[in-house]
């Protein structure tokens, strides 16, 4: 990349050393300890992430009731305004863990890995399958804060338009699934379907996209099929994203 | 709260262990950095989060950050070149219209280098 012979200035080189480390060097070492973590457990972790109002929560109540006795799951919820939406998934049966005071704009590898420990505090991490990390709503920041988790999920809703993956290309090229929700407004807008998936894919090319409603359940079957082959631990992702 | 400034911090923390770990304790004059124009990182928010965070180090106060941009530059296997996505409209291959298979550049976020002034020794 950029190795001892570049230089930023001109004229003779000022006394220096080449550094040469990531600026997220610490935050993707705790990462690696939470993978680490989940692993020996045998828990799979998935990052929900999207902008603000994408659906986050709902598509987790919908998946929770869905999966209820079948598979042991958790929530880590950091994107909670109120104890109500913990609440709301508690109703499920499932342990919440909240890990933000609703202020910060993204989760990171510290404060996961706290998540962790609250979880623990209960009982060992091995008497979950599954593991949702529900981040902060917001469409750039999470993108770069790796937590340890083995599969990015990006959600966008029909509401928000076609172009999102083109303005926030970031987030969809990191993740590994999209889910576009609200479905069942798509009576209601002018919105092309083929069109956001096919700009989803010019970022992104080969990855999975469903398209499902939370409030009506269609199009859920086929989400909760993959889920099914996450949890399975097939096509285990690096820790950092590699774009 | 823009995470810019949680990559200050970060940043802060690895100059102050690496400026721990040096036999002579001089203060730091220049901080050079390479921030990929394909990350979520803003330039301007880190240089005005560095300019606040770096008053609460000793080893940092007269320190300037130097930032260097990297293209954001994307390859296309079909066409064997390289393309420069035009950000925030497409992100395929201009010449076969191929989505974006694979990245070059862009993608770094890189303490390069420090610099500190020959006479500055202070212990």
């Amino acid at each position: 990349m950029c190795g001892p012979g570049s230089d930023h200035s001109h004229g003779p080189t000022p006394a220096g050393a080449d550094l040469n480390v990531d600026l997220l060097e610490e935050n993707n070492d705790t990462a690696q300890h939470n993978r680490l973590r989940l692993d020996l457990a045998g828990v799979r972790c998935i990052n929900l992430m999207s902008g603000p109002g994408a659906g986050k929560t709902s598509l987790l109540e919908r998946t929770l009731a869905a999966i209820q006795g079948r598979m042991q799951t958790a929530v880590v919820e950091g994107d909670m305004t109120t104890e109500l939406d913990a609440e709301r998934l508690r109703a499920y049966g499932v342990p919440v863990v909240a890990i933000t005071t609703g202020r910060a704009c993204h989760l990171d590898a510290d404060l996961m890995a706290n998540g962790l420990t609250q979880l623990e505090q209960a009982g060992s991490l091995e008497r979950f399958d599954l593991l949702f990390v529900e981040n902060v709503g917001n469409l750039v920041c999470p993108a770069e804060f790796a937590l340890g988790e083995h599969t990015r999920v990006a959600l966008v809703a029909v509401t928000e338009g076609e172009d999102k993956p083109l303005k926030y290309p970031l987030m969809f090229r990191c993740a590994d699934c999209v889910v576009v929700t609200k479905l069942d407004l798509l009576p209601y807008l002018r919105f092309d379907l083929p069109h956001l998936i096919a700009h989803i894919h010019q970022v992104n090319p080969h990855i999975p996209v469903f398209a499902l409603s939370a409030e009506t359940g269609e199009g859920m079957e086929p989400w909760l099929e993959w889920l099914q082959t996450e949890v399975a631990g097939i096509g285990t992702q690096p820790v950092v994203a590699t774009l | 709260m823009p995470h810019e400034v949680d990559m200050t911090r970060a940043l802060i923390l690895s100059l102050r262990d690496w400026h721990a770990g040096q036999s002579k304790s001089r203060p730091i004059r220049r901080v050079l950095l390479l921030v990929g124009q394909f990350t979520g990182v803003e330039p301007d928010l880190l240089r005005s989060a560095f300019a606040r965070q770096k008053l609460d180090t000793a080893f940092l106060r007269e320190a300037e950050l130097v930032i260097r941009e990297s293209p954001f530059v994307a390859h296309c296997r079909g066409c064997n070149q390289d393309y420069q996505p035009d950000i925030g409209l497409r992100y395929a291959c201009p010449t076969c219209g191929a989505a974006m298979d694979e990245i070059r550049s862009g993608r770094e976020l890189k303490i390069e280098r420090v610099e500190w002034a020959d006479d500055d020794v202070t212990g």
